[in-house]
């Protein structure tokens, strides 16, 4: 029994750890590890499938959150910490896209959308409220209308 | 042989789908009724021989034929008789097959409920259908054939995926399925309405019930995903934003915006033309969600299939489908005229707005998901599009949503008087009040989002039960169980968004995380309750080995939940899992996740206090009971407005 369960804890140690944050990692100062949080929520593992580096756990998503909390203990602010990420890792890593260049477009189009789209509805609608009443019935259709309601009208 | 013999029959099911598109069509055309009327036997027809291919290649699952490749590929001997039957659809051939039999399901519900239709509109209706089975039967064959046999049976198979092998997820795909695929029934009914250059009311009250199964769907399929995602990733979120979530998600809005205006073409025949595009939208969002999913264009967690071939071969089908459609749209639009009149302050102009903020929601989500590619293709710029982007840009569309809902749902039809909805919801709105301040004094951490979320969701609630109270007039209460379904399924699922907002908001802003190196015996407190960790054994699953802990958890002494939270290690995949242990409460659930041995002694250990969890499955699970009562509603039975019909036969009635 000994063996087998010593062989299980091995593939169970190899294989990928269960856990993301791993508590030899966290920092002793808890308003510095509520940042490094913070910070790593917004951060992407870059090998793995749409997962933020605090939910990872890849190798590699490690060394990135190990490398947030250095450079929050030397000192840096939120901001230096995600560049001096960036820098290393590149634009990818964000999950918050930048607000530069052609990203202005992505930040802006839901107002936008919602402006056009409420242009054009306000403008149905006030085609709708200024439309002339339906034309009254037809005889042929009151003809049909008496049949139906069993010359109930 | 069986095998051989479901390949055959989707071979016949391709000739027969090619028929049945072709020929009810013509006829439709040349006003040749017996062409029109070999639309419902083609329909069933089709659905026979899917069911019966389907059913082969579930006999090979369940027997362990490993000779097939699909199945030595995606199970194994050793593997519960539940997985093997979900195995069937938990890999990309025997997916899509399940797609084509959801099809042509629905296809062959139009043509045995579809008798009082007019004769060319059921024509139309059942070739537009067919043609989307067309597409779908030569995918299948071509792209991705489940038949296909290996030269020499393997001894045994590879096994599922173990993050497939449970129950959350087994029965995920075929609710979104019934969504997805229950939106094409739309799009057919807005096709065919084009091809006619007609929409009236009874075309509004037909296309609602599909709509209404297929958002009830749709509803149900997405909580279930978020669910499992809960419970088996690890760490207890419940929505990522990521792209195949989202290809779910967008076809859900624009179906509740097709849901909302479908309603006003059927008791206004207004917003027709909008009817109809949102219609198409739906259908087209939903080959889209199928394309990003299937072609793994996008990476995401759930790219179990990738292979460009097939990726184009679904862009093409997206392309001619909702561009034909598109395309029809615009040369016919113009023929579908409105004729209902209502002022600004109204039911229609409330719906309208619910519209704009549904569909341009919608819209946000899917530029954001599409963005890293756009970015890609045009700047070279290799960006990610992540949840803090997608909840900045689209919470403010659903407070929105949540602001108008209980005001537009008391609002008459045509002409509203908004000072008298105001009074009626005067109640409402001091309990949304008292419930921010209730949140606000109890909340502690991220102020804002609990109160806010409190005062939204007791004045949706609130206001659903007003809304009913002011419905059954003087009568009183006694009225109420005699209401219309529709009303009831309407205030439920409304409700049912207000708890679901409830638990999200509350979740979000109250949890509570502790990451710890747990030695035996040792306790620790975590938001009022005593953890302990009391020991770590080995255990053997069917198809896994596991590494399970016992936790007991206290609070003041008494004994709360004894927890055991695995890691799990599958062999013949060669893939670990963790298995969180979760108590579930109506309060709060406690959730503990194991983790390595740790040098020194005792297991890395994270406890999490999740409150209100529930009432977010619990909003999504009313948001769908609303939609199956509205659906049972006497006015949207299929044998409805039989008068003209005294055959009907109403004993064929799907939602009795």
């Amino acid at each position: 029994m000994r063996a087998p369960a010593l062989a299980l804890a091995a593939v169970l140690l190899l294989s990928a750890p269960a856990l993301a944050v791993q508590p030899d990692e966290i920092l002793s100062d808890p308003s510095l590890e509520a940042r490094a949080r913070a910070i790593s929520e917004g951060l992407r593992c870059p090998v793995c499938r749409n997962e933020s580096i605090d939910e990872s756990t890849a190798d590699v998503a490690r060394d990135m959150r190990l490398f947030v909390r250095e450079r929050l203990v030397a000192g840096d602010s939120d901001r230096a910490v995600v560049e001096a990420v960036v820098a290393r890792y590149g634009e990818y890593v964000l999950l918050r896209p930048t607000a530069e260049g052609a990203n202005l477009l992505l930040w802006l189009m839901p107002a936008a959308l919602l402006a056009g789209g409420a242009g054009i509805a306000w403008g149905a609608v006030r085609r709708r409220a200024a439309a002339p009443p339906p034309a009254p019935l037809s005889e042929e259709e009151h003809a049909r209308l008496r049949e139906l309601m069993g010359d109930r009208t | 042989m069986i095998v051989e013999l479901g390949h055959l029959a989707l071979v016949l099911a391709f000739a027969v789908a090619l028929f049945g598109t072709v020929v009810p069509l013509v006829g439709a055309h040349r006003g040749w009724r017996d062409w029109m009327e070999a639309g419902a036997p083609a329909a069933t027809t089709l659905f026979l021989l899917v069911a019966f291919s389907f059913a082969c290649l579930t006999w090979a699952f369940l027997v362990s034929d490993f000779s097939v490749r699909l199945v030595y590929e995606n199970s194994h001997s050793a593997k519960p008789a539940l997985y093997k039957l979900t195995g069937v659809w938990g890999n990309h051939e025997g997916s899509m097959l399940l797609w084509l039999l959801i099809l042509a399901g629905f296809g062959a519900t139009a043509a045995w409920f579809g008798g009082n239709l007019p004769p060319t509109l059921r024509a139309r209706v059942l070739g537009v259908q067919s043609a989307i089975g067309v597409a779908f039967a030569a995918f299948i064959l071509f792209t991705s054939n489940p038949f296909a046999r290996l030269p020499f049976a393997p001894l045994d198979g590879r096994d599922l995926n173990p993050l497939l092998q449970d129950p959350g997820l087994a029965f995920h795909p075929p609710f979104l399925y019934l969504g997805y695929v229950g939106l094409s029934m739309a799009f057919s009914f807005a096709v065919a309405a084009l091809l006619e250059g007609r929409v009236d009311a009874a075309w509004g009250r037909w296309v609602r019930p599909w709509t209404l199964a297929a958002w009830t769907f749709l509803t149900l399929g997405i909580a279930l995903g978020s669910w499992w995602a809960y419970y088996e990733l690890g760490w207890g979120g419940f929505w990522f934003w990521d792209p195949v979530e989202n290809a779910s998600f967008v076809p859900w809005l624009i179906a509740a915006a097709l849901l909302h205006s479908a309603i006003v073409v059927e008791k206004r025949e207004a917003l027709k033309t909008w009817t109809v595009l949102l219609a198409i939208l739906a259908f087209a969002f939903s080959l889209l969600g199928t394309f990003i999913v299937r072609s793994g264009v996008l990476t995401s967690v759930h790219a179990f299939a990738t292979d460009p071939t097939r990726g184009v071969f679904i862009l093409l089908i997206l392309g001619v489908f909702t561009g034909g459609a598109l395309l029809l749209f615009a040369l016919r639009a113009s023929a579908l005229e409105a004729r209902g009149v209502f002022g600004l302050v109204s039911r229609e102009s409330a719906l309208v707005a619910n519209n704009v903020l549904l569909s341009v929601a919608a819209f946000v989500v899917l530029v954001g998901t599409v963005w890293p590619l756009v970015a890609e293709m045009l700047w070279g710029r290799v960006l990610s599009v992540g949840p803090p982007f997608f909840e900045a840009a689209f919470t403010p569309f659903m407070v929105a949503l949540a602001v108008i809902l209980p005001l537009g749902s008391l609002l008459a039809w045509k002409r509203g008087d908004a000072a008298r909805a105001t009074r009626t919801l005067l109640p409402a709105l001091l309990l949304a009040f008292a419930g921010a301040a209730l949140a606000w004094a109890v909340g502690t951490g991220r102020p804002i989002l609990a109160p806010v979320g409190t005062a939204l969701a007791v004045w949706i609630v609130a206001g659903a039960a007003l809304d009913l109270w002011a419905r059954t007039g003087r009568s009183g209460p006694s009225r109420l169980l005699r209401l219309p379904r529709a009303d009831w399924g309407k205030a439920v699922a409304h409700a049912g968004f207000g708890i679901a907002i409830l638990g999200i908001s509350l979740l979000m802003a109250w949890e509570q995380e502790d990451i710890r190196t747990a030695r035996f015996g040792e306790p620790f407190t975590l938001g009022g309750y005593t953890f302990t960790l009391r020991g770590a054994e080995e255990v053997d699953g069917p198809n896994y080995r596991s590494l399970m802990g016992t936790v007991t958890v206290t609070r003041a002494g008494r004994p709360v939940a004894t927890l055991h939270p695995e890691k799990r290690f599958y062999p013949v995949a060669r893939m670990p899992t963790t298995e969180a242990a979760i108590h579930y409460g109506l309060w709060r659930d406690l959730y503990v996740v194991l983790g390595d041995p740790q040098e020194g002694g005792g297991f890395a250990l994270r406890t999490y206090i999740k409150p209100f969890a529930n009432w977010m499955w619990a909003g999504a699970v009313l948001m769908a009971l609303g939609g199956l009562l509205s659906l049972s509603d006497r006015r949207l039975r299929v044998a409805a407005g039989a008068a003209r019909a005294p055959a009907a036969r109403p004993s064929l009635s799907p939602a009795e």
